[in-house]
């Protein structure tokens, strides 16, 4: 197979393409463009739907209406815009909605310095949202995974019926490298429902997926926001139906951790310290694992792929012999949160932070950082 | 007992939530009365989109159909994503004038300025009412509501004159004091093409009568005859009176869906 020489926002609307999907919404923001330049060249030809939505919410909102009319659909944004579509991903997680929002993110808050790289939408992804709910993450480090983990998002989010973000970062998304292309990419469609069947939101399984129908197709199907029963009907004060729903949504994503799994590990089998990193950090970082295993030091890489619902019980395990865990982030400390609820002492746990600039960590310094907890 | 509208709608959610006297069952009984008229035997070729707010309710789950309810203000573009999809359906917003003129204004005017082939029907009972009777901006000037308790001091807004200007293919104006002229203009609206805009004017029994001065939903309905009169609606509100009919522009422009469809 002869690889691509691609950029990873061109990767990531290819991997889109790939997969399937055929309605793209966005609204222009840096670093995302390519990934909307990309859709509006293609999609128009292989018999999809390109708009240039009038903001945020509008393109999240039509990729809504997209998917509830039968199409695989896609908007890609970065932080500031991330925000905006935060209340319509919210709805998305409650009545079901599968689609996939690329979020390259760049450095903030506010437009920051909007050019540059950063990782600080890592807790927004899981936690930006009103209300109780969880959905999946997908965090690529290369134009190989952004293609491939976009495409993985299309058929998580149809398989489970769910929103799904891909949380890219300017580097990543900007740097061109070889890119081979997979076979069978394309998602599968969300499970749809036999004639005459009528419960699209509920499921007899504590974390089941109901069955989708498309608008159109003759099932009278009720979408709201508000608390539905499983056939669709408002239940706005009943506390069993409520937390009935709730339960099972956030069930539907956490009880499949295990299948969702995807860390690349790079190091010894029980690292003394042990590197957590996504994204562009990471790539860092393995080069750092590198050199440190060259001088013998017993270290890893864990970075997990699909980042939420976030592999805890592995990182567990494979920090039980570790004396320190360093977790390595372009931010004042997002993930390090989530790493430091799983590891127990005497095991510690450090962060190495940059921000600014959009400077990469250095390898030298992730060595350094090292040294300093060995 | 068995009533003509029966088969669009859904027994088990009846009788609606509206306060009595409430406009919104007029409208909806506008709106289904004129399909029928159309050859509708069911609304099987129909989508719902509304947004939030009372009027948001008259299709979901009213209408023994497809409907997406969703977020205050975002019906416009979630319409427009079905649509583009599936362009063989006939996609209807129902919403109020918090949740198209005020939140969900912007999504409108850039709908009429694509021409999007949608149906938007905007019932304006000048006040927002699920919440309370705040003010809205489509409440008239001076207006004492539960946000503006010392009088408007904004002016509203002139949805239909908007609209039209951003590029609507078909603008109306109806009252629910009205409803066989409001059945009619949603009879236009459905035969028309490209982006459609029928708004309703309405009462809100349990806050714009405190506005009117009125005391039951029948002195209200009267009230409102006042405040609107039938003359050329591109000509504005005047002297406190909204004018009521219908206008499209000259020519046809193309449909927002059927120029997407081109590109292939």
């Amino acid at each position: 197979m002869k690889p691509r020489f691609m950029q990873g926002n061109e990767a990531c609307a290819e991997g889109a393409i790939l997969a399937g999907c055929k309605f793209f919404a966005g609204y222009p923001i840096t670093p995302q463009s390519e990934i909307m330049r990309y859709m509006a060249e293609k999609l128009p030809k292989l018999g999809g739907v390109y708009i240039q939505a009038e903001d945020e919410i509008a393109a999240i909102c039509s990729v809504i209406g997209a998917s509830w009319a039968g199409a695989k659909a896609m908007t890609a944004t970065s932080g500031p815009g991330f925000s905006l579509m935060q209340e319509a991903l919210s709805y998305a997680v409650m009545t079901e909605t599968p689609l996939v929002v690329v979020d390259v993110q760049r450095l903030g808050p506010s437009t920051g310095q909007a050019t540059k790289c950063g990782q600080g939408d890592i807790m927004q992804s899981r936690w930006g949202r009103h209300g109780d709910q969880t959905l999946v993450v997908l965090a690529p480090y290369s134009p190989q995974e952004m293609l491939e983990l976009t495409a993985r998002a299309f058929s998580i989010a149809c398989k489970l019926r769910t929103p799904v973000i891909v949380l890219s970062d300017e580097t990543v998304a900007h740097m061109r490298e070889e890119v081979y292309i997979p076979e069978g990419l394309e998602a599968p469609e969300p499970p749809r429902p036999k004639p005459g069947e009528a419960e699209f939101f509920g499921s007899r399984e504590p974390a089941g997926v109901p069955p989708m129908p498309r608008v159109g197709d003759g099932f009278n199907v009720m979408v709201t926001g508000s608390t539905h029963d499983s056939r669709g009907y408002r239940k706005t004060a009943d506390p069993q139906v409520h937390r009935r729903l709730v339960t099972r949504i956030v069930a539907k994503i956490e009880s499949r951790e295990p299948e969702l799994r995807d860390i690349d590990y790079y190091g010894v089998e029980s690292p003394e310290l042990l590197l957590v990193a996504v994204g562009s950090a990471a790539r860092s970082v393995k080069e750092a694992v590198r050199r440190l295993l060259s001088r013998g030091v017993r270290a890893a890489l864990f970075r997990p792929r699909t980042l939420f619902p976030f592999p805890a019980s592995t990182l567990s395990q494979l920090a039980e012999e570790a004396k320190a865990v360093l977790v390595v982030e372009l931010n004042l400390g997002q993930l390090i949160e989530e790493v430091r609820k799983h590891i127990k002492p005497p095991c510690r746990v450090e962060g190495l932070n940059k921000i600014g600039g959009g400077e990469p960590i250095a390898p030298s310094e992730v060595e350094k950082a090292a040294a300093r907890l060995l | 007992m068995t009533h003509p509208l029966d088969p669009y709608l859904r027994p088990e959610t009846l009788p609606t939530p509206f306060c009595p006297g409430c406009g919104c069952g007029i409208v909806a009984s506008a709106f289904l009365r004129a399909a029928r008229e159309l050859g509708h035997s069911d609304l099987s070729g129909f989508v719902f989109v509304s947004g939030i707010g009372c009027s948001s309710w008259i299709p979901s789950p009213h209408f023994k159909a497809d409907s997406i309810h969703i977020l205050h203000g975002r019906s416009i573009p979630t319409a427009m994503g079905v649509k583009a999809v599936r362009p063989e359906l006939e996609v209807v917003v129902f919403g109020g004038d918090g949740d198209l003129a005020s939140i969900g204004l912007g999504h409108l005017v850039h709908a009429a300025r694509r021409n999007l082939e949608v149906l938007v029907i905007m019932v304006n009972n000048m006040v927002y009412g699920m919440t309370g009777g705040q003010l809205a901006p489509t409440t008239p000037r001076g207006a004492v509501t539960a946000t503006s308790p010392y009088g408007n001091p904004e002016s509203p807004i002139d949805m239909v004159r908007t609209l039209a200007a951003a590029g609507a293919s078909y603008v109306a104006r109806g009252c629910v004091a009205y409803p066989r002229h409001l059945e009619k203009l949603m009879l236009e609206a459905l035969q028309a093409s490209g982006f459609r805009f029928v708004e309703a004017v309405s009462t809100c029994t349990t806050h714009f009568q405190l506005m009117l001065g009125t005391k039951s939903p029948v002195e209200a309905l009267k009230k409102l005859r006042e405040l609107v009169e039938f003359r050329d609606v591109m000509q504005g509100p005047r002297e406190g009176r909204l004018p009521l009919g219908s206008w499209r522009p000259p020519g046809r422009r193309p449909g927002f869906v059927e120029s997407l469809r081109g590109l292939r």
